[in-house]
């Protein structure tokens, strides 16, 4: 596999973090040497392992549908970098 | 009474011979003198710690016999904890006040601990060696030039330099084990959903688990005793009955067996650590324990799979930092994208940055059969490899890392050289198993090297017995750092 440096631009604005034509050069780099790693896996087979998500095997756990949770919008709110009226502001979506 | 572990400091709070206040107050002006070089605590806030020690004054004074009333502890920057800035060592988070507890602080709270302070580690937990947090890197009590190990750096260096008597730490590849291991003091990661996610910063959620970092196995399990439980706050969390830890600490060791894996004792590791911890593995034996060899075949492969899984959970985890509803905003930006880019740029460090373009890119489409499933059927094999070396052993025990301590700066340029030190301890997250560190020597530079002892699951009890029977046999957990004071 050979990462590109459009595959280094399309994964930053997928992951939504700014990068410069500089970090970009890094992150190949790095991302590259750290894949020459990853690729040991591929040398593996694993024809009928079942993948492996959880040690235990649980199942999901359901709960009655009762309220367990207080409002605490203002308290939640006081921590918000903006808001206003009871409102989390951002900038402007709509025209 | 700061070298004393903590049922030594329980029997003097509850005989009244001291107060939990003089107590907090006593560890409280060693950390202001010796944090400055150490960098091991992030927030203090002394006030808010005398107060709570004077709450736990009254319990102990009503006749409380909870052994840990009283005691301060620090906690891992990961962990929420109601009023006190949390931060996970990042910039995104500089300024967030917890609005609620993790369920590890409640727990330790509802027993009367005191928090004395919020401990450093890399940002999010990524690394080891605790030199990625934005608050500047986390020095060894041991010898300051050298890192602490990482992530839960602080925790490590703070209970070694007798800052703090015992801690909280989380292990996500070995965040628990390998500082502890390289700051000479006690760390354990408990079974995976033995003690609650709840209110614990998230990194690769599979594989978080929180556990006690402190001076002895003894005060481990007391630590531990208070810190599990079910919680169904915490989807993972497992619903088993109560345990008492402690329960086997006294029981003699003859006939355990003891598993030591071959790939553990190959070219990579330093012949320091190796000495040191086939010199401990010689305690065992004289203590009645029988050695035999196992085999882990795919330990070579868990550093990829961790890389895969644990930043693909990371990219996913971290997509909450938008800057919207806590945290760090960028100040200035067009619009709304371009506020998360910004933000995001600004909030996270170089390394938290590269993990989540790591994740972003696995999970990304075309490449997740590829990469993320691949990784979660090396994962199986690897959970695998255990069952089968825990069907001729009762314990596994090895290196927790395969240099010592090295110098800040030394690794922090190499993320691969950085990411093959954890190749002895990421199995244990993989498999969901219990792992814990213990002291059992010094290498070069005369610093500390730690014993890795691996449990099957749920086995944290006969862990702990076997590293007390061994602590009783020597005096490695009372070493600490010169020329501090």
């Amino acid at each position: 596999m050979s990462l590109s440096l459009d595959d280094v631009k399309r994964i930053a604005l997928l992951a939504r973090i700014a990068i410069d034509e500089q970090e970009e050069q890094q992150v190949l780099g790095e991302l590259r040497s750290i894949f020459g790693l990853i690729e040991e896996m591929q040398a593996v087979d694993t024809a009928g392992v079942e993948p492996m998500s959880h040690a235990q095997d649980v199942v999901q756990r359901l709960r009655p549908d009762n309220v367990t949770e207080g409002d605490q919008r203002q308290l939640y709110q006081s921590i918000a970098p903006q808001v206003e009226d009871g409102l989390y502001l951002v900038p402007r979506v709509i025209e | 009474m700061i070298h004393a572990g903590l049922r030594e400091l329980s029997q003097a709070l509850r005989a009244r011979k001291i107060s939990s206040v003089e107590l907090t107050r006593q560890f409280l002006e060693r950390i202001q003198r010796l944090n400055p070089a150490v960098n091991a605590f992030i927030t203090l806030d002394a006030e808010r710690s005398l107060e709570q020690a004077r709450t736990a004054d009254q319990l102990l004074t009503a006749g409380t016999q909870h052994p840990l009333a009283g005691i301060p502890l620090a906690h891992k920057d990961i962990f929420c904890t109601k009023g006190w800035p949390t931060t996970c060592a990042s910039r995104m988070l500089s300024g967030f006040i917890a609005p609620y507890d993790a369920h590890v602080i409640e727990q330790l709270q509802s027993r009367g601990a005191v928090v004395l302070g919020k401990t450093n580690m890399d940002e999010f937990a990524m690394g080891s060696s605790s030199e990625t947090s934005y608050f500047g890197p986390v020095r060894n009590p041991w010898d300051l030039v050298a890192v602490p190990g990482g992530s839960s750096g602080g925790s490590a260096a703070a209970v070694a330099a007798r800052m703090a008597p015992a801690a909280t730490g989380t292990d996500t590849g070995g965040s628990i084990r390998q500082p502890a291991a390289m700051c000479g003091i006690c760390g354990l990661k408990p079974t995976y959903g033995v003690v609650s996610r709840f209110g614990m910063i998230a990194f690769a959620s599979s594989l978080d688990q929180g556990g006690p970092m402190a001076r002895s196995a003894e005060d481990l399990a007391l630590l531990l005793d208070a810190m599990a439980g079910f919680d169904a706050r915490d989807s993972t969390s497992l619903e088993r009955p109560r345990e008492e830890y402690g329960r086997d600490l006294d029981r003699p060791l003859s006939g355990l067996r003891i598993g030591l894996p071959a790939e553990y004792f190959t070219a990579g590791l330093n012949a320091d650590v190796a000495h040191a911890v086939e010199a401990a593995i010689q305690v065992y034996r004289n203590l009645g324990c029988s050695v035999v060899e196992v085999s882990l075949p795919n330990t070579r492969l868990s550093v990829p799979a961790y890389y895969v899984l644990a930043p693909a959970e990371a990219s996913s985890n971290l997509a909450r930092y938008d800057g919207v509803r806590y945290g760090y905003r960028a100040t200035g930006y067009a619009d709304l994208g371009d506020m998360y880019m910004k933000t995001r740029a600004e909030g996270f460090g170089w390394e938290v940055k590269r993990r989540i373009l790591l994740g972003t890119y696995v999970l990304s489409h075309g490449y997740y059969d590829a990469y993320y499933l691949k990784a979660q059927k090396i994962r199986r094999l690897i959970g695998r490899d255990f069952a089968q070396a825990f069907e001729r052993c009762d314990l596994i025990m090895g290196p927790v890392s395969p240099t010592v301590a090295f110098d800040v700066g030394a690794k922090s340029g190499d993320p691969v050289q950085m990411y093959l030190s954890d190749i002895y301890t990421i199995g244990v997250n993989l498999a969901g198993l219990p792992g814990m560190s213990i002291p059992c020597g010094f290498g070069a530079g005369g610093r500390p090297v730690g014993l890795q002892v691996i449990g099957n699951y749920f086995q944290e009890a006969r862990m702990l017995n076997a590293a007390h029977q061994y602590q009783r046999a020597t005096d490695w957990h009372l070493r600490a750092p010169a020329g501090l004071d």
